[in-house]
């Protein structure tokens, strides 16, 4: 019981971590290596906000997610769109903005850095323990679960249920075909990628309260979200969650049944199979 | 005519005043390479950089260091980062001592990067004071480089104290012989969790619960929780920053309640102390210092004025101590030729933050291994042959 619940639990971690990834590179197509450091953001928003500002960590929301939805649009616009047009293919396009946003993780890293010093930082905020079923868990942990579903549900019920999600749907299945039925691919691009942003660094601040995070970490942030998109299928959000959710009870059943040191190497184990049995992820479609 | 006698004349002003500047004395040029970003950005963050930078900060406040024609030379600091990456170190190395023409280099930070360079140090002949280095291979490395020093102690010492400490406790009564070992699967982890294997049942100890974890773990609930179910009496993790923070969090809330509770790198953070608060209290840790000791008062003071950190308990004070054997080697030879200075520090007697210096074949071998929490300051408690070790406290609880 004791794995089920840490299982689900990481993977709602993992799930805020990916979310972000999963509206940048599945609707936007921007394979985004800078993703973590949005999380990083975050994280120093709340940090910033409770250990200098003394006042509620939460307020890191109101600083971080709107600065991470404009500055992803500012990026996109300004330094992706010259790249989108001028690539002649899907795989151009994809190597393109792997090594742009892989130069700009650096200097997000950098700027990090020159901003907070390179020292971790973390603090203690909801540690308390809560009582599930016999075990305890931490206070932090289950209130970034509940971000994540409720995350979750936003987005689900955006995506599903308003025009502008099914025109966003339309753009991550075909957006040669989308243009045809009007939609403006470049600004819901745009807007697509300025959300992932925002999504990341509302994920980041809640991970902070129980990760120590320093300026350097988002690159180990951005690995598990590139496994967790892949294996759930490019652009697709339930995809999305199921892998995040399927890689977290992994991980804590080889760590409750057969041995800690081993997680790595379960949850990579993991993505191979997936992809060999399934290259196109779990709920991708195949092209 | 008017203007190219005024340009002329300009020219000739220009010329004039440089070698007015070369007859102040040339500084001496430092070079350091650590990491700045990267895995182990956040402890350089701590223990290396403020360090180095206090450093440069005192010798350039007394004017600069003393030559053998009486003049003074301020020290002119050269820094790099190597984004925790062996191949970067080595070329910063390089650069120093080729491009930069450093008079003296750093060490780096991280066993695996002083050892990478190692050789470089060696082939441009640099004495390499290293400190972030902890390794059982010090008399072969010594050895081998005859220009490298060692100062932070190597791995069998630190998992010996421990075991140490816990026998004894185990002698008093205070705990039982139950011990639960974790390490981080990392080189570092890993070796002091294989040298503290034998040792802890030489000591009489039974360790009833050992795992490993990968670095950089996002969750450790599975180890806490497995590690309480095994019912310890002391907990031992062999643990790096992210996850001394981590298991600790999860004791916490898991109510992982044992008299002894020992996590390795980091515990020596103020960070730690900031985030656990009374928490903290009787939390072992690898490293340690003795805060009363003369040498040290003021340094803290003084630490968070220049640098603006605070300073930590174990290496950060070793690195400004190591740089004060180079400081005063310096003086002793009047010059700055590294060969000679190489060879004052291997023979000289030296007075540091830590106290006397002396090197045993580049070695020192005094040096503090365990370190608690105790009102709020990080004490040495363990130690090969330190003078002022604190009384070890038994943990109650969180």
């Amino acid at each position: 019981m004791d794995i089920i619940i840490i299982g689900l639990l990481l993977g709602a971690t993992y799930c805020l971590m990916a979310l972000g990834l999963t509206l940048q590179y599945g609707v936007a197509r921007i394979m985004n290596l800078a993703a973590g450091e949005w999380i990083v953001v975050g994280g120093f928003a709340a940090y910033w906000s409770f250990s200098l500002q003394s006042v509620n960590p939460m307020w890191g929301f109101a600083i971080a997610v709107p600065l991470a939805f404009v500055l992803n649009w500012l990026i996109y616009r300004w330094l992706l769109t010259p790249l989108i047009r001028r690539a002649k293919t899907r795989g151009a396009l994809e190597v393109d903005s792997i090594l742009a946003t892989f130069g700009m993780s650096f200097i997000a890293v950098g700027l990090m850095r020159a901003a907070f010093g390179g020292e971790f930082f973390n603090y203690s905020f909801w540690a308390e323990p809560v009582d599930l079923f016999g075990s305890a868990y931490g206070k932090n942990r289950i209130a970034a679960a509940a971000l994540a579903v409720l995350l979750c549900a936003i987005l689900y019920v955006a995506l599903l249920k308003t025009r502008w999600g099914m025109a966003m749907r339309a753009l991550a299945i075909d957006p040669q075909s989308a243009r045809l039925v009007s939609i403006d691919v470049e600004k819901l691009s745009a807007l697509a990628f300025a959300f992932g942003g925002a999504v990341a660094a509302a994920g980041g601040v809640v991970l902070s309260t129980f990760l120590t995070l320093d300026a350097s970490v988002g690159v180990l942030f951005t690995m598990k979200a590139l496994i967790i998109v892949i294996m759930g299928g490019v652009g697709n959000l339930r995809g999305a969650i199921v892998a995040a959710l399927l890689l977290g009870l992994v991980e804590s059943a080889i760590a409750g049944l057969v041995d800690p040191g081993l997680t790595l190497a379960g949850a990579y184990l993991l993505f191979v199979l997936v992809l060999l049995f399934k290259p196109e992820g779990l709920f991708g479609v195949r092209r | 005519m008017n203007r190219r006698l005024a340009i002329s004349l300009a020219g000739l002003a220009l010329c004039a005043s440089v070698p007015l500047a070369a007859v102040q004395a040339q500084p001496i040029k430092i070079g350091a390479v650590a990491p700045k970003t990267g895995p182990l950005a956040g402890g350089a963050a701590v223990t290396q950089w403020p360090s180095i930078k206090l450093w440069v900060s005192d010798v350039n406040g007394r004017g600069g260091l003393t030559m053998k024609d009486g003049s003074k030379r301020k020290v002119e600091l050269i820094e790099y980062d190597d984004r925790t990456n062996p191949g970067e170190t080595i070329k910063a190395v390089e650069r120093l001592a080729t491009q930069d023409k450093a008079d003296f280099i750093v060490a780096p930070y991280g066993t695996g990067l002083v050892l990478a360079s190692a050789p470089v140090f060696a082939k441009y002949g640099y004495p390499q004071i290293a400190v972030s280095a902890i390794t059982d291979k010090t008399k072969e490395l010594a050895k081998r480089y005859p220009n490298i020093f060692f100062t932070l102690g190597n791995t069998t010492a630190f998992a010996q104290s421990v075991a140490d400490i816990l026998k004894k406790m185990v002698a008093d009564g205070t705990i039982g012989k139950r011990v639960a070992m974790v390490n981080v699967a990392d080189a570092f982890g890993i070796e002091l969790a294989e040298a503290a294997r034998p040792i802890f049942k030489a000591a009489g100890l039974e360790i009833v619960y050992d795992k490993s974890y990968p670095l950089g773990a996002q969750d450790l609930a599975s180890v806490v929780k497995g590690a309480k179910a095994a019912n310890p009496d002391a907990f031992v993790a062999w643990s790096y920053p992210p996850d001394t923070f981590g298991l600790t969090e999860l004791a916490k809330i898991e109510g992982l309640n044992v008299k002894a509770y020992y996590t390795a790198v980091a515990t020596c953070f103020p960070a730690f102390a900031g985030k656990f608060g009374a928490s903290a209290e009787n939390v072992l840790g690898a490293g340690g210092i003795d805060v009363d000791s003369a040498e040290m008062k003021g340094y803290y003071e003084r630490h968070k004025k220049v640098t603006g950190v605070a300073g930590d308990f174990w290496a950060g004070p070793v690195t400004y101590a190591s740089l004060q054997v180079l400081e005063q080697a310096i003086e002793a030879t009047g010059g700055v030729d590294r060969k000679a200075v190489t060879e004052a520090i291997k023979q000289g007697t030296f007075k540091t933050v830590l106290g006397t210096w002396k090197f045993n074949n580049q070695v020192i071998d005094q040096f503090w291994t365990v370190g608690q929490w105790q009102n709020g300051r990080f004490v040495g408690v363990s130690s090969t042959g330190k003078s002022g070790a604190k009384a070890v406290r038994a943990k109650t609880g969180w």
